[in-house]
C-alpha cells in the first residue's frame, strides 16, 4: 500500500490506496507555522491500525520550500556570475550578496575570456566577512561549457560549506532563469534538507522504514535522498499534485481540461493523452521566472472562498478571500455562499448565506436567488473564458520549424475534469453552459493526494554534441565524452536515453515505469566555407510524467 | 528587473529544416546561434518584449504585389509563405497597437524579389516587405512609408516594386554596386517619372566602418526622413555589412547596428541577409532587438571587436561624404525634377535584362508607364523568360486616377496574342484578374 499526502493551504489530504484503489482517507488542518507537526499527525492519522510492513511507499507533496521563498525564510546565500558580452547581468541580481565576475564563454561553448582566480579569490574574502556559507556560481553559456563554473567552484570549495553551480540546475539555455534557480537552490538547500531528515527520522522512529518520495512542480515525484540536491524542484508542487490526480481517471487519446477549484484560486490544466503539458522552461517565483520544470497552470484568483462584493455597480468576485463563507461562519458573501442559497451545499447555514447575499440582491434590485445564480455562472463563465485562454496560449506557442509549423499538434479538448471542494455543483453548471463534456474527478475532495501519491519519478536529460570539436556534453550530468565525425543523432538520441535511465534510477524511478520521450532532438550541418566540418545535434529527452506502474486503472467508488 | 521602454514585438522563425541547398549560405543552420544566443540571453523573457507566432500569407497577399509565373504556388515553398507571414504578423501587432515597434526576425528574406517573379534571384523569392507592407495599406490607413534598406547588398527587388510610387520613399544603402551583387543602386536611380526622387541610392564604398555608416543615418537618411513624415518606417535589416560577413566587404558591427537602429527608430524591422553565422548575427541580432526595446546595449559585443582594427580609412570618409552631399541634392530637387517628367505627357518605357541568379533564369522585360501627375501610374509589363514564359501584367495604383485605371483595364482588355498569360493588379479594389489571352 501507499500514502500520498498533500499540504493545502487549509487542509492537508492523505490517502492510503492499494492497487485496487482508495483504502482510507484523511483530512487534518494544515499549521503553516509548523509544517512537520502537520505532515506527521496526517501520517500518524492514516496509519492508524496499519502495519508498517504493509507500506510500501510515501509521497508528500508539501508547499515548505514554498512557503521558506514566500516567507523569506531562506538561506543567506553568495551569488558569483559571470556574464561576458550581452546584457549586464547586474540586471539579473537576486540578493545584496551578488557578485557579477569577468570570463566568458560562447554560444558554442568556447572560451572567450579566461577566469581570473585573482578576481574570485577577492569575492571569496568578502564573502566570507559577510558570514556566508553557501554560494552558488552561474556562467553564461555554462551549459554548452561547465569548466568557468567549475574553476570558479574549485576555488571555493575550502571557504564554504556548500557551493551549487548552475550547470547543474538544468541542461536548458537562459542565463537569467539560470541565475534565479541556482539561487533558489542555494537558499532553500537547508529549510529543505532539515525538514525532510526530522520527518525520515519520526518515521523511522516508528518503524517505517519505507521510501520516501517527494513531488515537484512537474507532476512527478524524486526520492527524499535526490530531493535534498534539487530542492527547487519540490517548489509549488501543489497544482501537480491535483493534476495528476485528475490524470488517473483520465481518458486516453483524448484532450482534456483539468479544472482544480479550490477555496482561494482555481488552477486550469491541460493533458495531452493524460500526459499533462509543461511549461516550455519553468515556473516563475516570487517575479523570478526560473528553469524549474512545472506543469503548465493558470491560477486565477476564483475559488470557493472568494469574496463577492458589488463595485461602481458591476458584481465583483475575487481575488481577496477574506475567509470562509458566510455559511460556514465567515464574515462576508463568497462564491459558497451563493451555493448555498441555490441549496447546492447540505450542511451549510443557507440563514447566513441568505444575509450575506442580500445587500448584494440590494444593489441589483434583483431577488436573492436569482443573484446567487448570476454569482454563480458569473464565476462559471469566467473559468469558461480562462479555459479557452490556456489552450490558445497552448496552441499559439511559437514553433521553429516549417514542419512543425504546418503539421503540428493543436490542442482541441472537448473533455473537463473537476476537482476540489465545490466540484459537483460547477461542473454540473460548466457543462450546461459550454460545449465540453465536464465530469468529476472520482474521489473528488482527495484527488490531490491520490495523485502525488501515484505520480512516477521523472526527469529531463540534456545533450549537446559538435563533431568538429569531436565531443558530446550534458553537463548537468558530468556527462561529456569524444565522438568521431560520424556520431549522429540517433547514437545522440541513444546516449541520452542512458543518461536518463541511469539518473532517473538515481533519483528514485523503477525500471517499470521508465518510459522515455524525446522532447526535442535537431541535427544540423555546419558549413564553413563550402564544405562541412561537422555535426551539430540537440537533444532532449524525459521520463513522461504518469501514474506509476500496477496503479493505472485504480477504481474509485464516488464520494467515500 | 529589466524593463523595456518600447513594447517590442518579435517573431522568431529559424526555419530549422530549409536550405536553398546544403552548403548554401541561405541554410537550416543559418539562425541557429542566434537562437542560442538569444535564448541564452533570455531575451524573450524580458518583460516588454513579446514573442509572436507567424502566420502564413495568402495567395491573394502574395497577387498584391507580385506577377508570379507560371502562379505563385510554383515560386513559393511553404518556407516563403511563413517567412513573409512572420513579416506580415509583425506589421499586424504593430499597427493594432498590440506593441509600439517589431521586429521579424525571419528567413527565407525577400528584398531581391521584384514585381515579376520568374524565380529566385539573390536567394530571394518574394518580397516578405512589400507583401506585409501592401497588406497593411490594404487593411489599414496608412498612406506614406519609408522602407530604408541597410542590408549590404542593394534592395534592386524592393526599389523595382516601388519604383514608380510617390507614396513610398525607398531608401537603400549598400556596399558599391561595382563591387558586389547585383550591381545596382547607384545615386542617379531616383525612381520612375512619377515618383523622382521616392527612390534614393547610398552607394557606400568597401571597408565602410561604423562611423561611415553612422554618418549616413544621421546625415542622410534621418533629414531625408525627416522631409518625407512617413507614417511608417521600415527596416529591412540585412546583417552583412558586418566585418566578419564571408561574402562582402564591409566593416560594421554589432554596437553600430544597434545604435543604427536606436538612431532609425524603425516601426518595424525584417530581417534580410547576413552570413556570419557565428561571429556576427547572434549578436547583430541581439543588439538590434535591445536597441528596438529601449535596453542599454552597449555590452552587446562580438567576443573578437575591436574597433580600431575595423575603422576606415580617409578616403572612405571623404567619399560617404561626396555621396551624402549628391543624395541630398537630388532630394532637395525632386519636385522640380518630377515637374519636368510630368511636362512630357504620355508614357514612358524602358527595357531590361533580368537574371535570376539563384535559380538561373534570364527574364525579358519592357515596362511601359503613364506619365501622371495625379497618382503614381498605370503599369504594362511585358515579360518573357527563356524557361518559355511570356505574360503580359498590369498595375493599377490603389489611389489611380480615373484615367490611369483606364489606361491599366484597355492595356488588360486588349487583344494580344503570344501572351502565356494576361495578368491584372488592380489595386483600386485589391483585386487580381487573370484571364486567358
Amino acid at each position: 500500500m501507499i500514502i500520498g499526502l498533500d499540504v493545502g493551504g487549509t487542509h492537508t489530504d492523505v490517502v492510503l490506496l492499494d492497487k485496487k484503489g482508495l483504502v482510507k482517507d484523511v483530512k487534518v488542518p494544515t499549521d503553516p507555522s509548523d509544517l512537520f507537526n502537520t505532515v506527521l499527525t496526517g501520517l500518524e492519522k492514516i496509519t492508524e491500525d496499519i502495519h508498517h510492513r504493509e507500506i510500501t511507499r510515501v509521497v508528500l507533496s508539501t508547499t515548505l520550500t514554498t512557503n521558506a521563498i514566500a516567507q523569506k525564510k531562506m538561506t543567506r546565500v553568495g551569488m558569483i556570475v559571470s556574464g561576458g558580452p550581452g546584457i549586464d547581468p547586474e540586471n539579473y541580481r537576486t540578493n545584496g550578496n551578488y557578485y557579477t565576475v569577468s570570463g566568458s564563454i560562447d554560444h558554442r561553448g568556447r572560451e572567450i575570456q579566461p577566469v581570473n582566480p585573482v578576481e574570485i579569490q577577492g569575492v571569496v574574502e568578502r564573502l566570507m566577512d559577510a558570514g556566508i556559507r553557501h554560494v552558488g556560481v552561474v556562467g553564461k553559456f555554462s551549459t554548452r561549457n561547465p569548466d568557468h563554473e567549475t574553476t570558479i567552484g574549485s576555488i571555493l570549495e575550502d571557504s564554504f560549506e556548500k557551493i551549487f553551480l548552475g550547470h547543474q540546475v538544468s541542461g536548458n539555455l537562459n542565463f537569467p532563469r539560470r541565475i534565479a534557480t541556482t539561487f533558489f537552490k542555494a537558499a532553500a538547500y537547508s529549510a529543505h534538507k532539515a525538514f525532510f531528515e526530522s520527518v525520515k527520522k519520526s518515521l523511522d522512529k516508528k518503524g517505517f522504514e519505507i521510501p520516501i518520495y517527494i513531488l515537484k512542480a512537474d507532476g512527478g515525484t524524486i526520492s527524499f535522498e535526490a530531493s535534498i540536491d534539487y530542492p527547487g524542484q519540490t517548489i509549488l508542487s501543489g497544482p501537480a499534485a491535483s493534476v495528476m490526480g485528475a490524470t488517473v481517471f483520465a481518458p486516453e487519446n483524448e484532450d482534456v481540461v483539468v479544472i482544480d477549484i479550490g477555496g482561494t484560486t482555481t488552477d486550469i490544466a491541460v493533458l495531452i493523452n493524460r500526459v499533462p503539458v509543461l511549461e516550455p522552461l519553468g515556473i516563475e517565483i516570487s517575479g523570478y521566472k526560473t528553469l524549474i520544470r512545472a506543469l503548465k497552470t493558470r491560477s486565477i484568483g476564483l475559488g470557493g472562498d472568494s469574496a463577492v462584493k458589488v463595485n461602481d455597480g458591476k458584481l465583483e468576485i475575487g481575488p481577496e478571500r477574506l475567509g470562509p463563507a458566510m455559511a460556514f461562519g465567515g464574515p462576508s458573501p463568497t462564491s459558497t455562499d451563493a451555493l448555498s442559497v441555490l441549496g447546492l451545499i447540505q450542511n451549510s447555514d443557507r440563514e447566513k448565506a441568505v444575509q450575506g447575499i442580500t445587500p448584494i440582491a440590494e444593489a441589483f434590485g434583483e431577488s436573492v436567488e436569482k443573484t446567487a445564480s448570476m454569482i454563480f455562472d458569473d464565476s462559471c463563465r469566467e473559468i469558461l473564458n480562462q479555459v479557452q485562454d490556456i489552450v490558445a496560449n497552448i496552441n499559439s506557442k511559437p514553433v521553429y520549424t516549417v514542419h512543425e509549423l504546418m503539421e503540428g499538434y493543436q490542442v482541441k479538448p472537448e473533455k473537463i475534469l473537476v476537482l476540489g471542494g465545490p466540484a459537483p455543483y460547477f461542473a454540473k453548471r460548466l457543462d450546461e453552459m459550454s460545449d465540453f463534456r465536464v465530469d468529476v474527478v472520482p474521489a473528488w475532495h482527495v484527488a490531490n493526494a491520490i495523485g502525488a501519491a501515484l505520480a512516477r519519478t521523472t526527469c529531463e536529460v540534456s545533450l549537446f554534441a559538435d563533431t568538429g570539436k569531436g565531443l558530446a556534453v550534458s553537463p548537468e550530468e558530468k556527462f561529456s565524452n569524444k565522438v568521431n565525425r560520424n556520431y549522429n543523432k540517433t547514437e545522440a538520441v541513444k546516449d541520452a536515453g542512458d543518461l536518463l535511465n541511469k539518473k532517473a534510477l538515481q533519483i528514485g524511478a523503477s525500471a517499470e515505469d521508465f518510459e522515455m520521450e524525446v522532447v526535442e532532438h535537431i541535427q544540423f550541418n555546419m558549413v564553413r566555407g563550402f564544405s562541412t566540418t561537422g555535426k551539430n545535434i540537440r537533444v532532449k529527452v524525459q521520463v513522461k510524467p504518469g501514474i506509476i506502474h500496477g496503479y493505472g486503472s485504480i477504481s474509485i467508488k464516488q464520494g467515500k | 528587473m529589466l524593463q523595456t521602454k518600447n513594447k517590442t514585438g518579435l517573431v522568431f522563425f529559424p526555419a530549422f529544416d530549409w536550405a536553398i541547398d546544403p552548403t548554401h549560405p541561405e541554410r537550416e543552420e543559418r539562425l541557429l546561434y542566434t537562437q542560442d544566443q538569444v535564448l541564452e540571453e533570455g531575451i524573450l523573457d524580458i518583460e516588454g518584449i513579446e514573442e509572436f507566432k507567424p502566420e502564413l500569407v495568402t495567395v491573394e497577399d502574395v497577387q498584391r504585389i507580385h506577377f508570379c509565373v507560371p502562379d505563385v504556388q510554383s515560386v513559393m515553398t511553404e518556407s516563403h509563405f511563413i517567412s513573409a507571414g512572420g513579416a506580415k504578423k509583425i506589421g499586424t501587432v504593430v499597427l493594432e497597437k498590440q506593441v509600439d515597434n517589431g521586429f521579424a526576425l525571419v528567413r527565407p528574406p525577400g528584398h531581391h524579389a521584384m514585381r515579376v517573379v520568374h524565380g529566385a534571384r539573390g536567394f530571394c523569392n518574394v518580397n516578405i516587405e512589400a507583401i506585409m507592407l501592401e497588406y497593411l495599406r490594404a487593411t489599414y490607413n496608412i498612406k506614406k512609408v519609408a522602407i530604408v534598406d541597410t542590408d549590404c547588398h542593394h534592395g534592386d527587388g524592393t526599389q523595382d516594386i516601388y519604383w514608380h510610387d510617390p507614396d513610398t520613399l525607398f531608401i537603400s544603402m549598400h556596399q558599391d554596386g561595382r563591387t558586389l551583387y547585383p550591381g545596382s543602386g547607384f545615386i542617379n536611380e531616383l525612381g520612375g517619372p512619377n515618383a523622382v526622387g521616392k527612390t534614393l541610392n547610398i552607394p557606400l564604398p568597401p571597408n565602410t566602418s561604423e562611423e561611415g555608416f553612422l554618418y549616413a543615418i544621421k546625415e542622410i537618411v534621418l533629414p531625408v526622413l525627416d522631409d518625407f513624415k512617413p507614417d511608417l518606417i521600415i527596416n529591412s535589416a540585412g546583417q552583412d555589412n558586418h566585418y566578419t560577413d564571408p561574402i562582402t566587404n564591409m566593416n560594421f558591427s554589432a554596437q553600430g547596428y544597434a545604435e543604427l537602429t536606436s538612431l532609425l527608430k524603425p516601426d518595424i524591422a525584417v530581417l534580410e541577409g547576413g552570413y556570419s553565422i557565428e561571429g556576427a548575427l547572434p549578436y547583430v541580432n541581439v543588439g538590434i532587438i535591445l536597441a528596438m526595446a529601449g535596453i542599454d546595449y552597449s555590452k552587446v559585443k562580438e567576443p573578437d571587436y575591436d574597433p580600431v582594427k575595423i575603422r576606415q580609412t580617409a578616403d572612405v570618409t571623404d567619399c560617404i561624404k561626396q555621396t551624402g552631399e549628391k543624395v541630398l541634392t537630388c532630394w532637395q530637387q525632386r519636385e522640380r525634377l518630377k515637374k519636368q517628367t510630368c511636362e512630357s505627357n504620355g508614357f514612358e518605357e524602358r527595357t531590361r535584362n533580368i537574371y535570376y541568379d539563384t535559380d538561373n533564369i534570364s527574364e525579358r522585360q519592357a515596362e511601359k508607364i503613364r506619365i501622371c501627375a495625379e497618382c503614381g501610374g498605370a503599369i504594362r509589363i511585358d515579360s518573357s523568360s527563356d524557361r518559355g514564359y511570356h505574360i503580359l501584367a498590369v498595375h493599377i495604383p490603389a489611389h489611380a486616377c480615373k484615367a490611369c485605371r483606364e489606361t491599366g483595364y484597355q492595356w488588360y482588355d486588349e487583344k494580344n496574342k503570344g501572351f502565356d498569360m494576361i495578368l491584372l493588379q488592380d489595386r483600386t479594389t485589391d483585386q487580381f484578374h487573370e484571364r486567358k489571352p
